[in-house]
């Protein structure tokens, strides 16, 4: 093993030599800023009517407003908050029960690996948004948090095929044997050998749920199914095609909501492109 | 090969057995009295008011102990009685739905199919071409990271309403009927282009960046490097790499299923195409929860088919799970 | 007709710099023989191997001359070296137990690469099953997946598809280190089969295994970080070497048979130099219990000293003058 304090400049200095995640995280980092300095930006109420209907883009209204006046900058920049809530509490939710799932059973293998493969399997099957959609249409009042929630008690299967095969190749290496020769408790050898030695595969694991989640989210709230209570950048467009944005031509209804969750999303791949190739040295490129 | 298959069997059934029991456990533990909650949803039609009440009286049976509730929910399924909908009252629910499913059949299964194909096609094309890595990979990326009804409305918004070439919506012309004329046929594709196009181009990006990072991994592995060794041609190594990265990228399209399903009902919505996700919209507008029940069960019941389908095709490329040594990592 | 490499010179690309892998090499291995390449992890013997079949990115090519047979090789063009690998040289890999495509029958597999070469399978075949006898493989083996051989026979099928053209220079990887004992002393006698029926003229095999080297190699080479340090006919290196790391390295193996990759060399202090910048005059110096001024500036030639004996240690020129 090379010491850790080299290793982790190392890290740092591919990582910021990485121009792939250089851009990635430019971009998270810009709407993350936007969708908190954004609220300081704008005086109107999201659902208030608040202008002129139909009003294209102006320096009154930065991105036009709705059918009824509504201010859409204003529903943009709380949509964005709401976006990056679900992915960090719906990511986070995922990763954890992924990882939780994934390491168990690729550290104990047998039966309980045998259990909880089928349960990751059975999940993986059951479309999400149907078991979503059934949960939701009985849940009359719905807020950004239990979409979040049910979005992360959904998503994990993945995350956990992908660390238990990671620590399957992890266990048999010599540091954990000789943690478990010396007697040391499994679930501390998890966590103090090898989660570790996991931790650049785990915050990988963590952004793609992150994407994955905003993404699920938006198509839940696209199909009204999203909060009741809030506004997101899936409703927005929900409402935009609900309310005839597209036979009117009213484009700055629908494009924000839309760009911005592709560039959030697009962003976060292409950052967890770039932490491969820095975690990865056979990717690296010269 | 016979307790893979055996195996991939028990696990489909258990799904398809806890996804039935999901459908119908819901309403029951959900706060209040589902019967009551839904009579007072559905008031508008008196009719279908008397109707639900008789249907949930049977189905629901509250009086009746509930696993007596349950057994009589499976014995309705196996005889394809799905409820009524309120939404289309008094059509049945699983006459609706299998009106809808071809529209999804032939929307998803071309746009999945080719989308696969060409991504990985591309995608290994672009592993290692320098200058299509660093163009088309970010596009790809943008692709993959953009909403299906995003997508859906940028195209419906050019290409239908600025430059009107396409039409915005349904699946076919209102005035046609329903026929096997070449008329139809060629209107039929005029509607279906559109949201074709939109799925195809979300997934496409997808599978070019799978199959790219797949193939970078595979040149580097040890038969690829043996290869170069031996002095095998630039063309062999990479076909080998190819043949290898595709097993990922189908076990790849199982895993994707359900989200390439949620992406094909937002288009739908998008487009007002007649499939399941139209319905469901459609459904969840006006709390019609037998259609959405039924919606429910046959999407699970479709992704299973194609979840079956991939494993079938899984043994047939992949000689290790033939050989039967690979079950476990399946 | 032989190997000869002249001052060869291959680096490791790497963002900070060049890593001088291999920093001037030069040697000739004849017809017939079977020369041995030892010395520590990272010193060398693996990138020089590896540059002379497939010298590819981050290694890089600087300078040197590599002739086989009395044709120069153009090691540094990886297309046409294309013509030479396998037919001229060729290489049985130290990952030989990963080194066929786990999706192809074997046989498929070794048909297709004969015929991306130009060469008929169909009448290969006979020979290869003769060789497929001669490593004590049934024929089997051609319709079956490589997961359906043992790791022995996976090696096995590697030495025989590697040495189906009959090459001229075979180079063969660590291929006994992760085998047990007795399937050692068969693979390694086997190398020596095909070397007594002139299927291969001649073979470099690197090892960490001093005790394989004892058994079947003529002469044995030791390098040390990016350098050679000796080389000698086996029994030399073994029962007289000259070189001080020759020496500690022979005299820190208590028994022939122990890896010495395993031990930790504890008769030899301190660690090989950087080769990122490597210090110079000679880069043994700070280990060597015999070093003086001059080893500090100058480094010491590849040199002949005995027929058959090169050695680089200003020590024992001063002594041998």
């Amino acid at each position: 093993m090379t010491k850790p304090k080299k290793r982790i400049n190392e890290i740092l200095y591919f990582a910021l030599k990485n121009k792939r995640l250089r851009v990635g995280l430019i971009v998270v980092l810009f709407f993350l800023i936007l969708a908190f300095v954004g609220p300081l930006l704008t005086h109107y109420q999201w659902d208030a009517y608040v202008g002129p209907a139909y009003h294209p883009p102006s320096y009154e209204y930065w991105f036009g407003t709705t059918t009824f006046g509504q201010d859409v900058f204003t529903q943009f920049i709380l949509g964005l908050k709401a976006s990056f809530l679900v992915g960090i509490i719906g990511g986070g939710i995922g990763t954890l029960i992924g990882v939780l799932v994934g390491f168990t059973a690729g550290y104990h293998g047998g039966m309980i690996d045998e259990f909880l493969n089928m349960l990751t399997n059975i999940v993986i099957v059951i479309p999400t948004l149907a078991i979503l959609l059934i949960i939701s249409v009985y849940l009359k009042v719905r807020g950004v948090l239990i979409e979040s929630i049910f979005i992360g008690f959904t998503a994990w299967p993945w995350a956990a095929r992908a660390i238990r095969a990671q620590t399957f190749s992890l266990r048999s290496r010599d540091f954990v044997d000789l943690a478990r020769i010396s007697g040391i408790k499994p679930l501390k050898i998890m966590f103090t050998e090898i989660a570790p030695n996991m931790m650049s595969y785990l915050l990988m694991t963590f952004i793609l749920q992150f994407g994955g989640a905003i993404l699920i989210a938006a198509t839940l709230d696209f199909i009204g199914l999203g909060p009741t209570n809030a506004i997101s950048l899936g409703l927005m467009m929900n409402l935009a095609v609900l309310w005839g944005a597209l036979p009117l031509g009213m484009w700055w209804w629908f494009v924000p909501p839309g760009a911005a969750i592709a560039a959030i999303v697009g962003a976060l791949y292409l950052t967890n492109v770039g932490l491969d190739e820095v975690f990865n040295p056979k990717l690296r490129k010269l | 090969m016979k307790q893979y298959f055996t195996r991939k069997l028990f696990i489909y059934l258990l799904t398809f057995f806890i996804a039935v029991t999901i459908d119908w456990l819901i309403p029951r533990f959900m706060p209040g009295n589902p019967v009551q909650v839904l009579l007072a949803r559905a008031s508008l039609h008196a009719e279908a008011a008397k109707e639900m009440y008789s249907y949930y009286t049977k189905a629901f049976g509250l009086d009746l102990p509930l696993w007596k509730q349950y057994l009589n929910f499976w014995i309705a399924i196996f005889h394809g009685d799905l409820g009524t909908s309120i939404l289309l009252f008094p059509q049945p629910v699983i006459k609706i739905i299998i009106r809808a499913v071809p529209y999804d059949i032939f929307l998803l299964l071309p746009s999945i199919l080719l989308s696969w194909f060409a991504g990985n096609k591309f995608g290994a094309f672009a592993a290692r071409t320098k200058w299509l890595d660093n163009t088309v990979l970010p596009i790809g990326y943008i692709l993959t990271a953009t909403p299906y009804m995003w997508l859906a409305i940028l195209l419906g918004w050019v290409l239908a309403m600025v430059f009107p070439i396409f039409p915005l919506a349904y699946a076919s012309s209102p005035a046609m009927k329903l026929s096997f004329s070449w008329i139809f046929i060629g209107d039929y594709l005029w509607h279906w282009i559109l949201p074709f196009s939109s799925l195809f181009l979300v997934m496409f990006g997808g599978w070019a960046i799978g199959m790219r990072n797949m193939i970078i991994y595979e040149l580097e592995a040890d038969y690829s490097h043996y290869l170069e060794a031996l002095g095998a041609p630039r063309k062999l190594v990479r076909r080998y790499a190819f043949r290898n990265a595709i097993l990922p990228q189908v076990t790849g399209l199982a895993l994707q299923l359900g989200i390439i399903m949620a992406g094909a009902l937002v288009t739908e919505v998008v487009f007002s195409y007649p499939g399941i996700g139209y319905l469901i919209l459609g459904a969840i507008q006006n709390q019609d929860f037998f259609l959405i029940q039924g919606c429910f069960l046959f999407i699970i019941i479709e992704v299973l088919i194609a979840n079956f389908l991939i494993d079938v095709l899984y043994i047939i490329i992949d000689p290790r799970i033939r050989i039967g040594m690979g079950g476990k990592s399946a | 007709m032989s190997l000869k490499v002249k001052n060869l010179k291959v680096y490791y690309q790497t963002l900070r710099g060049d890593v001088k892998a291999l920093d001037g090499a030069t040697f000739t291995i004849e017809d017939g023989e079977i020369m041995g390449l030892a010395g520590e992890s990272g010193c060398g013997k693996s990138t020089l191997s590896n540059s002379l079949i497939l010298l590819k990115p981050p290694m890089r090519f600087v300078e040197g001359r590599v002739e086989l047979d009395n044709e120069e090789l153009p090691i540094w063009d990886m297309e046409k070296m294309n013509h030479f690998r396998f037919k001229k040289i060729s290489t049985i890999p130290q990952y030989a137990m990963n080194a066929m495509n786990p999706i192809r029958k074997i046989g498929k597999m070794v048909s297709e690469i004969l015929k991306s070469k130009k060469v008929d399978y169909k009448s290969t075949l006979p020979e290869l099953k003769r060789r497929l006898d001669l490593v004590e493989l049934s024929h089997d083996v051609l319709n079956m997946y490589p997961i359906e051989l043992s790791g022995g026979m996976k090696q096995r099928m590697v030495m025989v598809l590697s040495t189906l053209m009959n090459p001229s220079l075979l180079m063969a990887d660590e291929i006994t280190s992760a085998l047990d004992v007795s399937t050692q002393k068969a693979v390694a006698k086997m190398l020596v089969e095909f070397r007594n029926r002139e299927l291969v003229k001649k073979l470099m095999v690197i090892t960490h295994d001093i005790s394989i080297l004892y058994q079947i190699a003529d002469s044995i080479m030791i390098m040390y970080a990016g350098k050679l340090a000796e080389k000698a006919p086996t029994s030399v290196i073994i029962n007289s070497p000259r070189h001080p790391y020759t020496k500690l390295l022979i005299s820190s193996l208590p028994d022939i048979g122990v890896k010495y990759s395993q031990r930790k060399l504890t008769g030899i202090p301190g660690k090989p130099p950087l080769l990122l910048d490597p210090p110079t005059g000679c880069r043994f110096r700070e280990r060597c219990p015999v070093a003086f001024q001059k080893c500090l500036n100058e480094e010491p030639p590849f040199m002949e000293i005995k027929k058959g004996h090169f050695i680089a240690c200003w020590k024992e020129f001063e002594k041998n003058a």
